[in-house]
């Protein structure tokens, strides 16, 4: 067998082994959704009537794509959550004294995120659904609307992974990644349009990428008026390919670096 | 005989504490070697530095005649660890970790499940193997976390304080489980503070403290050198101390120690403990030395420590993480 076959098969054995944890400890699960619940119940009833969205669109209808993606950028905390327990454990020295792929625990660990991410998903969208949030274009372009949330998700999961390694406690994951997380995803158009926001602050949003994963969503699920012309910033006018470029670097930054970031905090 | 593991000149530092000192050691094949010191001796820093999970600063080892420096890869194929804080995921249940670890050892799904059914046969743990890990008491953590090192029956096993914060019916079983590794021609190295466990698993031990060896041989060798079982006595009547030593003396093999508030009198002996015993107790009614309290004991790790280097086995901050893991059973 290959070196990278091998390491591939590892990381799926560790990701299996996360997997079986999600089903142990749904309250997890349950803990970590509650907030976007909650974001949709928040905007969609209270928040939502002061905010104007252009065009013949429901601000529902607006806001759902736009909790998606808050909530996979949410999601990917459990990645720095899950390693920095891990990390605490001494299991990684049984990892580590086994033959197996040093990548596996970070490759295993974003991997079986992969799978949270979409449980995540289908609970929100059931929340959506609910509320009125409706798919109004073919089941094509649903289903890629939301593998481009998936592949999102799974860059920020290395973005957590790192932080996850560089701050052995699972409190202080939680802190850090907060202070990143929520201005990412409120300074985008994921609860208030790109036009509302002002100067500065409104090339920002639209240069974010959690505002193009929210706008490549809307345009895949049809819930944006068509006949509103879309922002002429390069990233707005092509959200999916911009988006795209973010998930290919972070991935080519971030792999790498908790790569060595593993190394070092487990070779002391 | 060859070596299965062999360690020379080893040096590893933290900050500006030394917790391996220049220390060499070496077990032949089929035999048990025991690293006996106390907390912060170095001794999880030795068995990290044998079994590729931190590189020394100094020295070289090899493992079944692989370079750990050289070839880490090569000396994890031909090791089973286990450490002395139990390495399983508590959610997962013990037939899943142990099959877990067998696919991480490449033996494939089949024989990786087959191969934990038969572990967990030998472990005693059939009965709990569907339970999640987290609900296992103690000594069964323990034997899960072994039986994890036996998965690819490793020629060589290194097992560390495999039995430190067990209630003694566990460690009993685990003194079994190990004894029968051993017969079935294990090479094992393992650390302990506990001179017994030493003394009834390893062919050699090897006693070390900041670092490095401080005497070496087997478990008659030390206690020739250390005395066997101590003869302690609680005094009634201070009066009577001069006349208790002086009885003492006389079976002693070392000094007589006498407790700080002088009523406590201890003793090494050898040879016939119990012979000794009636002779001191003839002594006591002879010299009409009123006592509370008489007794024989095994020595202890502090016994070691007090007749080799004239003081007592002390916990140093040298390796603050044997500490940590020893706060946290």
């Amino acid at each position: 067998m290959s070196n990278a076959v091998q390491a591939l098969g590892d990381g799926w054995v560790v990701a299996q082994r996360n997997l079986i944890k999600i089903k142990r400890v749904p309250d997890i699960l349950v803990f970590v959704l509650i907030s976007p619940i909650m974001f949709v119940l928040l905007f969609a009833y209270v928040f939502g009537g002061a905010i104007d969205v252009p065009g013949n669109v429901d601000y529902k209808e607006f806001l759902v794509p736009g909790i998606f993606a808050q909530t996979v950028v949410f999601g990917a905390t459990f990645t720095g959550y899950g390693l920095a327990d891990d990390m605490q454990k001494g299991l990684i020295d049984r990892f580590r004294s086994l033959p197996m792929a040093r990548s596996a625990v970070l490759v295993g660990r974003t991997t079986s995120d992969v799978a949270y991410n979409v449980i995540s998903l289908v609970i929100m969208a059931l929340t959506g659904l609910l509320v009125g949030w409706r798919i109004r274009e073919g089941v094509l372009d649903a289903a890629l609307g939301f593998l481009l949330l998936l592949v999102f998700a799974y860059a920020i999961s290395w973005i957590m992974a790192y932080v996850g390694l560089l701050v052995p406690s699972v409190e202080v994951v939680n802190n850090a990644s907060f202070i990143v997380i929520m201005p990412l995803t409120f300074v985008s158009n994921a609860f208030v349009p790109q036009e509302q926001f002002s100067g500065v602050l409104q090339t920002f949003v639209e240069w974010n990428p959690v505002s193009t994963v929210a706008l490549a969503c809307r345009e895949r699920f049809g819930n944006i008026d068509p006949s509103i012309a879309v922002p002429d910033s390069w990233a707005m006018q092509n959200p999916e390919v911009y988006t795209l470029l973010w998930v290919i670097a972070i991935v080519a930054v971030f792999a790498p670096l908790s790569a060595r970031q593993y190394r070092l905090s487990t070779s002391k | 005989m060859t070596d299965m593991i062999r360690a020379s000149g080893l040096v590893k530092r933290y900050k500006d504490v030394e917790a391996l000192a220049g220390l060499d050691l070496s077990v032949p094949e089929g035999k048990v070697l025991a690293l006996l010191g106390p907390n912060g001796a170095g001794k999880t820093t030795a068995v990290k530095c044998i079994t590729t999970l931190i590189k020394p600063d100094a020295g070289s080892a090899e493992v079944a005649g692989v370079d750990v420096l050289a070839d880490p890869a090569g000396v994890r194929a031909k090791i089973g660890l286990s450490g002395q804080y139990a390495a399983v995921d508590e959610h997962l249940t013990a037939y899943e970790n142990l099959v877990m670890i067998g696919r991480l050892y490449h033996l494939g799904k089949a024989r990786a499940q087959e191969r934990a059914r038969e572990l967990l046969e030998r472990s005693d743990l059939t009965e709990f193997a569907d339970r999640p890990a987290k609900t296992y008491s103690g000594g069964q953590r323990r034997r899960l976390d072994l039986a994890g090192a036996l998965v690819a029956e490793p020629p060589v096993l290194v097992l560390d304080e495999p039995t430190t914060g067990l209630d003694v019916r566990s460690r009993q079983q685990m003194w079994d489980v190990i004894k029968e590794l051993v017969a079935g021609g294990a090479t094992l190295l393992l650390t302990t503070q506990y001179l017994e466990e030493a003394d009834r698993l390893a062919d050699d031990i090897l006693v070390i403290d900041h670092g490095r060896e401080i005497a070496h041989g087997t478990a008659d060798e030390l206690k020739a050198r250390t005395g066997g079982e101590r003869i302690e006595v609680v005094l009634a009547d201070l009066e009577d101390r001069e006349a208790a030593v002086r009885v003492l003396a006389e079976v002693a093999v070392d000094t007589v120690r006498v407790s700080d508030n002088g009523r406590e009198l201890t003793a090494a002996v050898s040879g016939s403990a119990t012979g000794d015993l009636l002779r001191v107790l003839q002594g006591f009614e002879r010299e009409t030395v009123t006592v509370l309290d008489v007794g024989l004991r095994r020595p202890t790790l502090d016994d070691v420590f007090m007749a080799l280097t004239g003081h007592a086995a002390e916990a140093s901050d040298g390796e603050s993480d044997d500490s940590e893991k020893e706060m946290a059973q």
